[in-house]
């Protein structure tokens, strides 16, 4: 049995639309209630809220800074925009900072067809980077067994990192450094395949929304990941009630 | 007094290249040189890659024969694995590479060459190009775009994609063919066979105008290479290497290409990017010269007995019959070409009659088992080999890439001198010796993107200078 939902408590206005919300509720979950689409990248339902690529960003009434909608608890009375020129703007000048700032070169890559970067980019009108390219010099780890992680296509998400902490328990994953320096790394910095706690589950390489994390031996376009697992599994979880999949709404 | 003559650009070929032609003091020519002055690299970035993404990082070497990167890469990448890939898998691989085949030769053969054959390599240079083509021999030109279109359709029925296709992996193909793509391909062939044969026809008439030509295009004995099936048939991807000479002696038969290295040796040269790989038993300490030789259609056809379809075979045994068992003229590139899509188009029919091709099991799988990987297939301009090192976890440390027309790199060489002897004299350069310096590379079809894995158009600049550099004589054409 699914537990009983709190009733909503408050009210917002999102895109002028009236949308009622729960106590506690993110923005972004209040909106995707309502049917209203907002881009994100680092936010996958089921996961802790991380608040870092701030492709989410929405503009509130009164406050000159922008919110990110993952991160930013609606309360009683805000009223919402997200989809104004300026937010369009923004999100495109975060997702060109992505490209400039890793070897993004989505011809040849595994999730070519099946990105979340790759399809926000399309959606904002990506057509060219304004940006100098970093070419950062960056390598490819396949020392694990069934999976790959090429570090140049990782854009600091922390969703495999939470997805290992938060869902398999394991804790595999870390972003080490700081600034221009920051990377994933396994363990204490050890190539994956060393590893003691990866329990080789996949859930990591399911919900990475690029091309970083990869089944290995998979060829250009051929990666599908497969992030609704997560929520899924969460959900579960959280419900005590395990489904098919298959039969979920 | 020493002159130079620089043709640089070279057009009508794919990338950028110089020629520098020297001349004695007395306004002989005494050397020629055909550089290279582009480069891309590949060898070097495909470092640290996945072999899996070696098939499609490769293709990006070259927009006309990606499909022959695919196949030699795949096939180094099979090596990798240790694996055999399913039938199906290499009668796709097969099907495709048919297709690139048609396509490269018809752009070669109608887009590129057909100007100088047809209208003359005196005509104007205002109308000695596809425009002026198409104005004076349209159904010519008609007939050459629908036959590449077929070539381009085959290749993207079976790849998915026209240009860079990514269906090719190490182990197999990442699909199987969907049956339906094959009913549209089979209802052009018949059209295709006749345009084909109809061309060959047509060229056959044209070649008493070129004796000339024929007689200094690179008519010189060298070995030729190419692969070859065991029956002695004509192979495009599969096989073991020919090598034949000038007398059709067979030097060297069912060579497995993965040993290349033991019989070519890569000689690297300071004023072109262009490696010119030569046959090691020939060459001398210094000198690679004489281990001169060549690749692509015409050391397919020089090297094959038969293609095993009749009309194709018809084709060649009359072409035999005209230049008397082995072509060693160049300018035969041409008529090879012309046969080769006759036998592709009959090839491709074959191919798609075969129920291995609606086979679903089209792929191999398996980890690295092999550190070191050499992968050889026919390109439309002759033998390419991709040979891979990697670690133990399939990430590639080194990458050779041999291709056609480096293989061919000396013997364009000897043609650009051969040519340049009979038509040029001293810094007075005409127009119609240029365009013959020029076509006489161009029957060699050099791709400069793949060879040197560079991009781009090929306008051409000539100068002549004294040896002190002193430019006397300039000529341009963008
Ligand atoms: S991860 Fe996505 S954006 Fe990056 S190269 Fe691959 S397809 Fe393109
Ligand atoms: S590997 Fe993928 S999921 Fe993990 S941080 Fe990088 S992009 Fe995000
Ligand atoms: S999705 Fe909200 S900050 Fe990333």
């Amino acid at each position: 049995m699914a537990r009983p939902r709190a009733q909503p408590d408050a009210a917002v206005t999102i895109d002028g639309a009236p949308v009622r919300v729960f106590s506690g509720e993110s923005l972004l979950a209040a909106a995707n209630r309502a049917g209203i689409p907002i881009p994100t990248l680092c936010a996958v339902q089921g996961l802790s809220v991380w608040g870092g690529c701030r492709v989410c960003v929405v503009e509130v009434a009164g406050d000159h800074t922008l919110r990110p909608a993952c991160a930013t608890t609606a309360v009683d009375g805000m009223e919402v925009t997200t989809g104004s020129d300026r937010l369009v703007e923004h999100r495109r000048q975060i997702v060109e900072l992505l490209f400039a700032e890793g070897n993004h070169v989505c011809a040849v890559c595994v999730s070519n067809g099946a990105c979340e970067l790759q399809d926000l980019a399309v959606d904002l009108g990506v057509d060219h980077i304004r940006f100098a390219y970093q070419h950062p010099d960056r390598g490819v780890d396949l020392s694990h067994p069934r999976y790959g992680l090429d570090h140049n296509r990782c854009i600091l998400c922390s969703r495999c990192v939470r997805t290992c902490a938060e869902i398999e328990g394991a804790n595999v994953w870390a972003i080490a450094a700081r600034g221009a320096g920051s990377r994933l790394v396994a363990e204490l910095d050890e190539p994956w395949g060393e590893s003691t706690s990866c329990t080789s589950c996949g859930k990591c390489v399911a919900v990475c929304p690029t091309g970083a994390l990869f089944d290995k031996g998979t060829g250009v376009g051929e990666m599908r990941h497969d992030r609704d697992v997560i929520g899924f599994l969460a959900a579960a979880r959280e419900q005590g009630e395990w489904h098919d999949r298959e039969q979920q709404p | 007094m020493h002159d130079h003559i620089v043709i640089d650009p070279v057009t009508r070929i794919e990338g950028h290249a110089k020629i520098t032609l020297r001349l004695d003091a007395a306004g002989a020519v005494d050397d020629a040189r055909f550089h290279v002055t582009e480069f891309r690299g590949f060898e070097d970035f495909c470092r640290g890659r996945p072999v899996a993404e070696m098939p499609s990082l490769t293709a990006r070497t070259c927009g006309i024969c990606p499909v022959s990167h695919l196949l030699a890469s795949a096939k180094a990448g099979d090596a990798i694995l240790a694996v055999t890939p399913p039938p199906a898998a290499v009668a796709q691989r097969r099907l495709a590479n048919l297709g690139q085949i048609i396509q490269s030769h018809c752009l070669s053969y109608f887009h590129l060459s057909a100007p100088d054959l047809l209208l003359g390599m005196d005509a104007d240079p205002a109308q000695r190009n596809l425009f002026g083509l198409m104005a004076a021999e349209p159904e010519l030109a008609r007939r050459g775009i629908r036959l590449r279109q077929l070539g381009q359709e085959v290749v993207a029925a079976v790849t998915g994609e026209r240009i860079h296709g990514s269906w090719i992996v190490p182990g197999g193909v990442a699909h199987p063919l969907d049956p339906a793509t094959k009913e549209g391909i089979r209802e052009r062939l018949p059209e295709a066979k006749q345009a084909a044969a109809d061309t060959i026809t047509e060229f056959e008439g044209l070649l008493d105008r070129f004796t000339e030509e024929i007689a200094v295009f690179g008519t010189f004995d060298s070995l030729f290479l190419s692969h070859c099936g065991a029956d002695g048939s004509w192979e495009h991807y599969g096989g073991g290497l020919r090598v034949v000479d000038a007398s059709g002696a067979i030097v060297v038969d069912g060579l497995d290409p993965a040993r290349y290295r033991e019989v070519i040796g890569e000689w690297g040269n300071a004023d072109s990017y262009l490696k010119s790989p030569y046959w090691k038993a020939l060459a001398e300490p210094d000198d690679p010269r004489p281990g001169v030789y060549r690749v692509g259609p015409l050391a397919r056809l020089n090297v094959c007995e038969r293609f095993g379809v009749p009309l194709a075979d018809e084709a060649l045994a009359a072409f035999r019959e005209r230049v008397g068992g082995v072509a060693t003229s160049s300018f035969f590139f041409h008529s090879a070409r012309l046969i080769e899509v006759l036998a592709c188009v009959e090839l491709i029919e074959r191919a798609l009659a075969d129920p291995v091709l609606d086979d679903t099991r089209a792929r191999a799988t398996a980890g690295i088992n092999a550190r070191h990987g050499v992968g050889a297939s026919e390109a439309p301009r002759g033998t390419l080999f991709h040979d891979y090192t990697v670690d133990d976890d399939g990430l590639v440390t080194s990458v050779n890439m041999v291709i056609a027309t480096g293989q061919n790199n000396l013997a364009m060489n000897a043609a650009v001198l051969q040519i340049a002897q009979r038509f040029v004299h001293g810094a007075d350069v005409t127009e119609g010796a240029l365009n013959r310096v020029e076509a006489g590379i161009r029957a060699f079809d050099p791709c400069l993107s793949c060879s040197t894995h560079a991009l781009g158009q090929m306008p051409m600049l000539v100068q002549v200078t004294t040896a002190d550099g002193v430019v006397v004589a300039e000529a341009r054409r963008d």
